[in-house]
């Protein structure tokens, strides 16, 4: 989805500034959303989230705060899970006569959880592409989730590391399976992205999976 | 805000979806058992110990295991390291991706639009925003987080540090140094 999200490359977008290191939420009711969108059942689907936010309407989204969009997109995932609907959202109690669920995660397995090491890698397809190819972006524009940011689109790279076939979020994000397909560092001279005037040495690095790629 | 998070909690409290007290320790674990000084911590043994520093290189997600860090969002870690010659800076243009288990939460400004936006386009004018003018001669290299990989910046180690253990190595290494926006 070619939404506003999609915000690299752009300029004018206001002030970078900088904030002591040291702070962690900053204000109570974040801690509590971060908490809620990590413990939530709907939580299982990291691309699914992921793409609640950016459907987020453009001029809302950009105008919302991190923490924000994080309440807004598990409010509509759990109301389009079934887990609730949008009076009691607003009420904060349950219609009489609900069924009680059973929370998947309890106080004493959240550090075991959280210090886990979990792998989006997963067997899939040998990779079509080798350390050093020349490759281009394709110029997709997808209606749905996607992790193929535009300012790469149609646009020449190399390929500088293979990892593995990834779970691949164009079709995790919609249900439709973790479809593996094969994940590659691929570099982005400055130039061949903004013109003469970048500087020759630098480069921009992105991960992209295979269907994002064509031989160049 | 605060009142609409409230009446959400008490509801996926009421309907079993979610344990108060699970709550609370997943913020303790992100206001306390990860942060910064997790990653200061990778940076100053890599400085010292040249054998880890090899392992990081090659497999950062085992070898920051080591320190005992790990955990989402940094399943798949992946450490750039900073030369003479070389500067890395660290970005998530499409949402903010961070390494959680090295770095903790994110600041602001990483999540905000102004830097999602230019750190690709202007990483040179950005890093010049936090006080470090790069000469033209260093290559900047900027990774954009768009899968599930995690990048940390190994800054160089500072001149005049040969006598320093890895707990003085370590506090001299910041969260902007390993985002990439400073040079230490």
């Amino acid at each position: 989805m070619n939404g506003v999200h999609d915000m690299g490359g752009m300029e004018n977008l206001g002030p970078v500034i900088p904030e002591p290191e040291g702070e962690g939420f900053h204000a109570a009711w974040e801690g509590r959303v971060h908490a809620m969108s990590v413990a939530s059942p709907t939580r299982s689907n990291i691309d699914a989230g992921r793409h609640q936010r950016e459907k987020i309407p453009g001029p809302e989204y950009l105008a919302m705060s991190y923490y924000e969009k994080w309440f807004r997109g598990l409010t509509e995932l759990l109301v389009a899970h079934g887990h609730a609907t949008w009076a009691e959202i607003a009420r904060g109690k349950a219609e009489p006569g609900f069924a009680k669920a059973t929370p998947l995660l309890r106080a004493e397995e959240v550090t075991p959880r959280f210090m886990r090491r979990g792998s989006y890698v997963r067997d899939g397809a040998a990779p079509a592409f080798a350390v050093g190819d020349a490759v281009s972006a394709r110029d997709l524009n997808p209606h749905g989730h996607t992790r193929l940011p535009r300012y790469v689109r149609g646009r020449e790279g190399v390929i500088t590391a293979l990892h593995g076939a990834h779970v691949f979020p164009d079709s995790h994000a919609h249900g439709q399976g973790e479809d593996p397909r094969p994940l590659y560092t691929v570099r982005f001279a400055a130039r061949e992205l903004w013109g003469e005037a970048a500087n020759p040495r630098d480069s921009v690095s992105l991960d992209l999976w295979e269907p994002y790629l064509e031989r160049a | 805000m605060a009142l609409r998070v409230k009446a959400l909690e008490s509801l996926m409290v009421e309907k079993g979806l979610v344990d108060p007290a699970a709550l609370d320790a997943i913020v303790d674990h992100f206001e306390h058992k990860v942060g910064p000084r997790n990653g200061a911590r990778v940076v100053a043994k890599a400085w010292s110990d040249p054998a880890f520093k090899a392992r990081l290189l090659a497999d950062a997600t085992t070898a920051i295991a080591e320190l005992g860090y790990a955990g989402g969002q940094g399943d798949h870690m992946l450490v750039v390291e900073n030369t003479p010659t070389t500067h890395n800076l660290v970005v998530c243009t499409l949402c903010s991706c961070y390494p959680w288990p090295v770095l903790g939460l994110p600041p602001v400004w990483y999540k905000s639009a102004p830097y999602r936006s230019r750190a690709v386009i202007d990483p040179r004018g950005v890093i010049a925003g936090f006080g470090t003018v790069l000469p033209d001669e260093i290559e900047v290299r900027v990774w954009d987080s768009t899968a599930e990989l995690r990048y940390l910046v190994l800054p160089e180690r500072p001149a005049g540090t040969q006598g320093l253990d890895e707990d003085a190595l370590a506090a001299l290494v910041t969260r902007d140094g390993m985002i990439g926006t400073t040079r230490l």
